[in-house]
């Protein structure tokens, strides 16, 4: 399809402004000025059938199943979207007086979120997932200042963002292997815990979609050893109301409020990454706070603070979605959500599980992890995943994690009918079912889609990263 | 509200089939001494017609009814009404991260079409599929120009917006780099106090133009300085408009670019989510953080596009990844590419043009009527005045309906009774007449 720049025509404008209204004056000298730019020249209408023809060649939760495993791809309920949209949210500027709309709405959001994760304190200044796990990692460097802790441990099934954000703080990451029922090795972690270990991050329930089942003596360990107990609660959709991180022994945590509670991906953002953590480290969160003082709420500022991580105070339009999806759920609701999530999981795995093999036979929570290994005719994880584009669905997340050969992660989610499920089921048994008897359709799939397997070694190569006018 | 298709009888099915008698039992690995008892202290759930009457209630606890003479990071735009059409179409807004690239090709030829309009506009050779914002693209901005000179301390000049220093602070205490300020003189950068500051020590000087008081920065003069010292020059575009008239910081040889596009279509939105950019000379492309997209051919010969360079990326270099950043703000940056394909080069240049008279012409009226222009150097859409009383000034422009300047003191406190005066296209001359009456008064 073309690009908006091929479709220029010299002249032509989309959008319409008034006539300046004062006089105009030469107020700068033209040295300032700039002569070239290079944008496009198109009509309205050429805007909008451009734009909607790009979004025909997109496939969104809206348009079907979208099993992908740690993402957590709900529906996206749209009275979020219209409430979002309210003027009052929109158009209030962050520096602004009479802006007590917005700080309530995030004063109870924090409130709402310790409940659900029986934490003190929150922030929702972070803009993502990986932005909290920063934000969460430079608290504990705070809350060590003056040690010399300058080590994390995570699994080796671990997010990439995890070791990726130690980093960003000066940590060394030290990886521990699983065990052989894929959960932290207890003797592993003892021999790595010492005087210089900072923190443990663990995400419960961990990326095979199993449960830490030793977690209280794995924190009891972390705890012993003067450290810390960071979650990564990008699984929190298996838990709401089930059990709370803080009563497991977890001291510091991040959700992902564009995954468990329901705002859209955007197609790569805008996300929410909230902080939450136990009152030990609630003095070192990001500046500034909201406090209620005699009905009126108000930013306030601690000299303990870590500093700032963003500018004003986060993603807060998203955080409007959130709280409105919490709200609208309410206590009940939320449990529900990660009963069901977990059950179409298990269901789903005690299907798949006798036609592809199984990483770990065991009762899982909101998600699980296939492999490819056994796939016959040497049919990869990458096959499967194209040819289940040729079936109109989103493949699941694949080669994550790294321990799992050709990983294969579903997380179906609670907002997807038993039909649903089975649809899919059936598709992945018919895709084995090719992969013996007509390999190479799912080797050289997909073949319905607007473009086939795309040149990826030829893209890094060749940089052709814009357009060149 | 539950969005739960499957009813209590589906349950029960699904439940049979796999043999397990109910659901508890998929929870009997949890320790039981933490599993809940009682249900979460969180008020029970809301129809829509509830939830939507509550969420109402309290959008209209914030007053947005007035006229905005308020900057400092976040403005008051038009927003062509294409824009929310488009990015409400949820093929867009309910999608992922175009990883099977196949399926998305949507998303990735817009993000391709933004980076490209990112380059055109700043002057630069390659730019990323966004950032969080301007400030934290300004921190990672430090972290890259560590990476390529090897070097440990960056130094930012004190007209960058507050909240952006914060960051960088922020963000150069976790890396253990150094960070040295350089003051402003009239309301710009003081380039002998950047010349004294300067050394071969210095991995990167950050400037940002228009500044924080609006003021227009000498890139020229600080451009010669900085790689005379064999420094990185990154220059940050909080006001992204400005680019529509305002000479390219790419013009200037600047180095990295990062900038903050909330203008571009973008609404206020109490400060989030906003639009982090982040461009740079091609010989750096593999030290820039983030996304980016790259034109390539499918196995017919077909154009498309996918997610390049990925080896930088966290979910493969893991702990020697250059950024930990994984979701960006994806979607603000189609909402900027719709904006500018709407106005189009001869719209926004009416923007620009728009707003850079419109300031002047109330800097004018300020300035006939006896108010001091605190600062000489030439601006674009900002400006600084001093006056006897900002508070008051403040107070009475709200009770007409007006929000005036930011007070500086709290952030500058040399600069007592300052406030910081915006104008964009929205504003009207009856407004800005309005404004300078109050003040006569």
């Amino acid at each position: 399809m073309k690009l908006i720049f091929e479709k220029s025509v010299k002249g032509r404008t989309g959008a319409s402004l008034p006539e300046l209204d004062v006089s105009m004056k030469q107020v700068l000298s033209n040295e300032l000025i700039r002569e070239d730019l290079l944008l496009p020249e198109v009509s309205e209408v050429d805007v909008v059938r451009h734009y909607t023809a790009l979004s025909r060649r997109n496939f969104g939760v809206d348009n079907g199943f979208y099993p992908l495993g740690s993402c957590t791809m709900k529906y996206n309920p749209k009275v979020n979207e219209d409430v979002a949209g309210l003027s009052g949210f929109t158009d209030c500027h962050p520096l602004q007086p009479y802006n007590q709309g917005c700080l309530k709405l995030m004063y109870h959001l924090e409130k709402m979120l310790c409940e659900i994760c029986g934490m003190d304190a929150f922030t929702l200044q972070p803009a993502a997932g990986a932005h909290g796990e920063l934000t969460g990692l430079m608290m504990v460097k705070a809350y060590f200042e003056g040690e010399n802790r300058n080590k994390i441990i995570t699994p080796d099934s671990s997010h990439g963002t995890n070791p990726a954000s130690g980093s960003m703080c000066g940590f060394e990451t030290i990886t521990i292997k699983s065990n052989s029922k894929g959960q932290v090795d207890i003797d592993e972690l003892k021999n790595v815990l010492d005087g210089d270990v900072a923190a443990v991050m663990l995400t419960i329930p961990n990326t095979l979609g199993i449960f830490e089942a030793e977690i209280l003596e794995i924190t009891k360990l972390v705890h012993e050893n003067g450290s810390l107990v960071y979650m990564d609660g990008a699984n929190m959709n298996a838990l709401m109301g089930i059990v709370k991180p803080g009563d497991m022994g977890i001291d510091i945590l991040h959700l992902n409020l564009h995954k468990t509670f329901g705002t859209p991906h955007g197609g790569g953002g805008p996300g929410s990454g909230p902080v939450g953590v136990k009152k030990e480290l609630a003095k070192f969160l990001p500046n500034p706070s909201i406090v209620l003082n005699d009905d009126i709420y108000e930013f306030t500022n601690n000299s303990n603070s870590i500093g700032k991580v963003k500018a004003f105070y986060g993603n807060f339009n998203v955080m409007v979605k959130a709280f409105t999806y919490i709200r609208a759920l309410g206590c009940s609701g939320l449990k529900g959500v990660s009963e069901n999530a977990v059950l179409n999981a298990n269901y789903m795995k005690e299907k798949l599980k006798k036609h592809y093999k199984l990483s770990y036979d065991l009762v899982c929570k909101h998600e699980f992890v296939l492999s490819d290994e056994d796939m016959p005719n040497d049919v990869t994880t990458a096959d499967i995943a194209k040819r289940l584009l040729d079936y109109g669905y989103h493949p699941p997340t694949v080669y994550f994690p790294l321990i799992v050969h050709g990983a294969i992660m579903i997380e179906p989610n609670e907002t997807e009918s038993k039909e649903m499920l089975d649809k899919f089921i059936d598709v992945m048994i018919k895709i084995k079912d090719e992969a013996g008897t007509d390999p190479d359709i799912v080797k050289t799939a997909p073949h319905t889609t607007v473009v086939k397997r795309l040149d990826a070694v030829k893209a890094a190569r060749e940089l052709d990263l814009r357009f060149k006018f | 509200m539950d969005f739960i298709p499957n009813t209590k009888q589906d349950q029960e099915d699904m439940l049979k089939e796999i043999n397990i008698g109910n659901v508890s039992e998929l929870f009997k690995d949890i320790p039981d001494k933490v599993l809940l008892k009682d249900k979460l202290k969180i008020p029970s759930g809301l129809s829509e017609i509830e939830i939507k009457d509550l969420l109402k209630k309290i959008s209209e606890m914030s007053n947005i009814s007035f006229s905005y003479f308020l900057g400092a990071g976040a403005y008051k735009h038009f927003i062509p009404s294409v824009v929310n059409h488009i990015v409400s179409r949820s093929e867009f807004y309910t999608a992922y991260t175009p990883y099977q690239p196949e399926i998305s090709q949507g998303m990735l030829q817009a993000i391709y079409e933004y980076q490209t309009m990112v380059c055109s506009l700043t002057g630069m050779e390659v730019a990323n599929a966004s950032m969080y914002d301007g400030a934290s693209a300004l921190a990672e901005s430090c972290i890259m120009a560590v990476n390529i000179t090897k070097r440990n301390e960056i130094l930012m000049s004190k007209a960058v917006h507050p909240d952006y220093r914060q960051v960088v602070e922020t963000y150069c205490k976790a890396h253990s780099f150094s960070l040295v300020e350089v003051d402003f003189e009239g309301g710009v950068t003081a380039v002998d106090v950047l010349k004294e500051k300067i050394s071969d020590k210095t991995a990167a000087f950050l400037v940002q133009s228009p500044n924080f008081f609006g003021c227009i920065e000498d890139l020229n003069e600080i451009e010669k300085i900085v790689h005379d010292n064999g420094a990185l020059f990154n220059v940050c575009v909080v006001e992204a408009t400005s680019l529509g008239i305002l000479k390219s910081p790419g013009s200037f040889n600047a180095d990295i670019f990062v900038g903050e596009g909330q203008s571009f279509g973008n609404p206020i939105n109490f400060g989030g989510p906003h639009l982090g950019i982040m461009a740079t000379k091609q010989m750096y492309v593999r030290h820039l953080p983030g996304r980016i997209v790259g034109g390539t051919v499918d196995s017919e010969g077909e154009r498309g596009y996918i997610l390049n360079l990925q080896a930088r990326e966290q979910h493969i270099r893991r702990e020697k990844a250059s950024s930990n950043i994984c979701s960006n703000e994806a979607l603000c940056a189609l909402t900027a590419t719709v904006y500018l394909s709407s106005l189009g080069k001869n719209g926004l240049r009416k923007v620009s043009e728009l707003c850079l008279q419109k300031a002047y012409y109330l800097a004018e009226g300020l300035s006939k009527i006896g108010v001091e222009i605190k600062f000489k150097a030439d601006f674009y859409n900002e400006f600084v005045v001093k006056v006897d009383d900002a508070s008051r000034v403040n107070s009475e422009l709200l009770k007409k309906g007006i929000v005036g300047g930011l007070e500086l003191s709290k952030y500058y406190p040399e600069l007592s009774n300052c406030l910081l005066f915006c104008v964009t296209e929205l504003n009207t001359r009856e407004e800005i007449d309005k404004l300078v009456g109050v003040v006569k008064g």
